[in-house]
């Protein structure tokens, strides 16, 4: 059911079933042919989910991959090329998104949450080594706890 | 009148889980047992409730009873059976009562199961699950009843979407809906335990059975999808981190996790209020999946409003439950005793930072699929978060975690040593490391970080199996006393080394993709194509006729350099009731690596083929069996069958040292 909801949607486009890029698309220069592909793995096909026009059997991923491919025979370089699909239809075509002040919090979310946290358990652990260095770390009674709790197969690991 | 009684018996399930969410409170509250007692009966009569309205449900399936509107939406007569039968939840209102079928199966199993709970903590987590319950069930009478009747009645129905027509969907959904909903029981024990106030090893023990079987079936559901992704959508790509993907994925990270965390508090009592936490933060992102998935709201914003009664309604279950239960922890989680002390370098530790890295490898994932739809709300924006997004954030932030899992597990608990640890782990590291550079050699010209990814995925499948080796094989004994070892250790040592191995194994094989290779070209009879190590030369083209469908199949011969494989086929099929072409790609699985040979288009008299060489791609199915065959293992480990008598026994014995 992940995809029920992607595969209506590709219901949708009433699919001439064109699996992604096809022998006529292709360009005869190798290299430009491969820059060609490289770009369009980052455009997203904007009619589909989350998927490349690389990917994509959509006419209108047809459509840009050919534009794609008609830009670099023009000349263009890839920056270039990415600028005139991004100028036509926005942020929105770029699977990595452009890192601006909208999108500062997406870009940094991971990387500051995952400071903070280790930011947290080193101050955690540091206080815990002084107290554990002032004071027994376990009582008698809290030893006894420990034993009935653990039980006899204590060098199982989860 | 079957459609009539299964839709009574939807209506009366709602009844009766009302009682399950409200009379054991109310027996907890007042301390009255009896009362108390009550939602182990009303969870059983509710499972079997539900399951008698799914019999009637599959019943119209199978009979292709066309009076029954969700029949002729998603069925026809020509169907082979075994696909009336998956058609059931192949649609949107039989699968939101497979969703409540598994629910109250949950609930019925913790009614049923002989480990001796502490009865409010039991009468607590089944008055949970039944307010759960009571919300998903009053959601697909009243939103998304399957039983509606037609009138009149049509002669045929429309067949279930053909994408859908495979195996591999149809259990797809089963084993996905068993993880999601298995999470609600910690969710239920969690939300018990606060309300109880009171948290101790022995909630450990008894969660952590469910979170297993949970987590293990989420982990083949994901695996199922992700191949049926490969085989069946015509381009070989296994996953996409679009939104619907995401949605289960989050809740298996936070899953792991707390999988992870429920040992250090069942060994240590350490880590409590954290567990509690993500006990609640798992479900959550469970019915968040579910809310993305069935509202449609990431994935089009039409389907969102085609029917925003759906929307609207998961959206209140999703803030009543997740802002619910937030806002009991608030209250209640200070009230919870701090558990046992450890020391910095310790297997405690090497837990809690696994956990950090989890919930921020979840945490990126969440704002990534996430932030479009906020920013849209907010400014306007229109942007996409595709897979480059992903690999240059949730990439950096579990490398780190899979580069320590090996040391942090040969830690030992409480107090550990940190360069015994490493020491211990040198060897496997050093093979690892020279698996990658030999690999960096020979494929030199190539990718640069496919060789590392392999050399990480070795060294997990080494460190492994090494710490298994240390704890079977000594100096100077027999084979027969490793033997005799080996039976020895608990099986969830063997499943903690399988399920670490099989993410060992994924990693390896998605480096190896890295490595894959694809040609296009129109193929005439005769004429051949290569593409990586493999080999095609068109037979012919045949046409033929399935039950429901006709299809023009294509015949290969397939070559691995010079030498023949078996043939290939690969067709594409035109389903008869709805007029949809589908491809069906024809693999040939050569070891662990695969040819794939997809059609398009018939063009200038030949036809558009393209043909894959897939290096070693099994492999990263393969690793996700090896992880929930892992997590099957720990679940038979004899704690969990025995942890009631051995818990007492203990307890006797240690009560006259007091």
């Amino acid at each position: 059911m992940r995809r029920i909801a992607f595969i209506l949607g590709l219901m949708l486009l009433a699919m001439p079933a064109a699996r992604a890029v096809q022998p006529d698309e292709i360009l005869p220069n190798a290299a430009l042919e491969q820059r060609a592909r490289n770009i369009s793995g980052g455009l997203r096909c904007l009619v589909c989910q989350n998927q490349s026009i690389d990917d994509s059997d959509a006419p209108l991923a047809r459509d840009l991959r050919i534009l794609v491919r008609e830009r670099l025979v023009a000349g263009d370089d890839d920056k270039a090329v990415v600028d005139f699909v991004v100028a036509r239809y926005g942020d929105f075509v770029l699977l990595r998104p452009p890192f601006n002040a909208h999108t500062l919090l997406l870009w940094g979310a991971p990387f500051v949450i995952l400071l903070f946290a280790l930011a947290f358990l080193w101050r955690r652990a540091r206080r815990r080594t002084v107290e554990a260095g002032a004071s027994n770390p376990l009582s008698p009674e809290e030893q006894v706890r420990l034993a009935a709790l653990v039980g006899p197969d204590d060098k199982s690991i989860g | 009148m079957i459609v009539e009684i299964g839709h009574y018996a939807l209506a009366l399930a709602l009844g009766v889980s009302v009682i399950q969410a409200v009379v054991p409170f109310w027996g907890v509250f007042r301390q009255d047992r009896t009362l108390a007692s009550v939602g182990s009966s009303a969870a059983l009569v509710s499972f079997a409730l539900v399951a008698l309205s799914f019999a009637a449900l599959v019943t119209s399936y199978v009979r292709s009873d066309f009076s029954v509107g969700n029949v002729v939406a998603n069925s026809h007569s020509a169907q082979p059976l075994i696909y009336k039968f998956t058609s059931v939840w192949g649609n949107h209102e039989g699968s939101m009562l497979l969703w409540v079928l598994i629910l109250t199966l949950f609930g019925a199993l913790v009614a049923l199961s002989r480990r001796s709970l502490p009865p409010r903590l039991r009468a607590g987590a089944l008055a949970a699950q039944g307010l759960v319950a009571v919300a998903f069930l009053a959601f697909t009478l009243f939103t998304s009843n399957p039983f509606q009747r037609l009138s009149p009645v049509p002669a045929e129905g429309q067949d279930l979407n053909p994408i859908l027509q495979d195996l591999g969907l149809a259990i797809h959904p089963p084993l996905l809906y068993i993880g999601y909903v298995g999470f609600s029981i910690t969710y239920a024990f969690a939300v018990a335990a606060l309300i109880d106030g009171r948290i101790d090893a022995m909630w450990a023990r008894a969660v952590r059975p469910w979170t297993l079987l949970a987590w293990t079936f989420l982990t083949l559901g994901i695996a199922m999808g992700s191949y049926w992704a490969y085989y069946e959508l015509g381009w070989g790509g296994w996953w996409f981190w679009d939104p619907v993907e995401n949605a289960s994925f989050m809740p298996w990270l936070a899953g792991t996790a707390l999988i992870h965390s429920t040992v250090v508090m069942e060994k240590r009592d350490a880590l409590k209020v954290w567990t509690i936490l993500l006990a609640i933060l798992t479900f959550s992102l469970s019915l968040l999946g579910t809310f993305i998935v069935r509202s449609g709201v990431l994935t089009s914003v039409h389907s969102f409003a085609t029917d925003p009664a759906r929307g609207l309604f998961i959206l209140f279950i999703l803030i009543f439950f997740v802002g619910g239960s937030l806002a009991l922890f608030a209250w209640r989680a200070p009230l919870l005793r701090q558990g046992g002390l450890f020391a910095p370098v310790s297997r405690e530790s090497a837990l809690v930072v696994n956990n950090v890295f989890l919930a921020t490898a979840c945490a990126t994932v969440f704002v990534g699929t996430l932030y479009p739809l906020l920013l849209e709300l907010v400014t306007g924006d229109k942007i996409s978060v595709g897979a480059p997004f992903y690999n240059a954030t949730f990439v950096p932030v579990v490398v780190p975690l899979l580069l320590i899992l090996p040391v942090g597990q040969s830690l030992a608990w409480k107090r550990g040593d940190l360069l015994g640890a490493a020491q211990r782990n040198a060897f496997a590291f050093g093979l690892a490391v020279m698996a990658a550079l030999a690999l960096l050699f020979f494929t030199r010209g190539g990718p640069v970080l496919a060789p590392l990814g392999v050399g990480l995925g070795v060294f997990l499948v080494l460190g492994a199996g090494f710490d298994l080796g240390e704890r079977i094989v000594t100096r100077a004994s027999g084979w027969r006393a490793m033997l005799s070892r080996a039976r020895g250790l608990p099986r969830s040592a063997w499943g903690t080394a399988l399920a670490h191995a099989g993410i060992g194994l994924s990693i390896i094989g998605i480096a190896a993709q890295a490595w894959s290779s694809e040609a296009i070209a129109v193929l005439k009879p005769g004429e051949r194509l290569t593409s990586g190590r493999y080999t095609i030369v068109l037979e012919g083209l045949s046409p033929r006729t399935g039950p429901n469908f006709r299809a023009e199949v294509a015949r290969f011969q397939l070559f691995s350099g010079e030498q023949e494989l078996a043939p290939v086929e690969a067709s594409k099929r035109v389903y008869t009731a709805r007029a949809m072409p589908t491809t069906e790609a024809g693999i040939r699985t050569d070891g662990l690596s695969q040819a794939y040979v997809s059609l398009g288009e018939a063009q200038d008299g030949g036809v558009a083929v393209r043909l894959y060489d897939k290096p070693l791609i099994l492999l990263i199915w393969i690793g996700s069996l090896v992880m929930a065959l892992g997590g099957g293992l720990s679940l038979t480990d004899r704690r969990f069958r025995l942890a009631a008598p051995k818990r007492a026994a203990a307890v006797a014995a240690a009560q006259p040292a007091e």
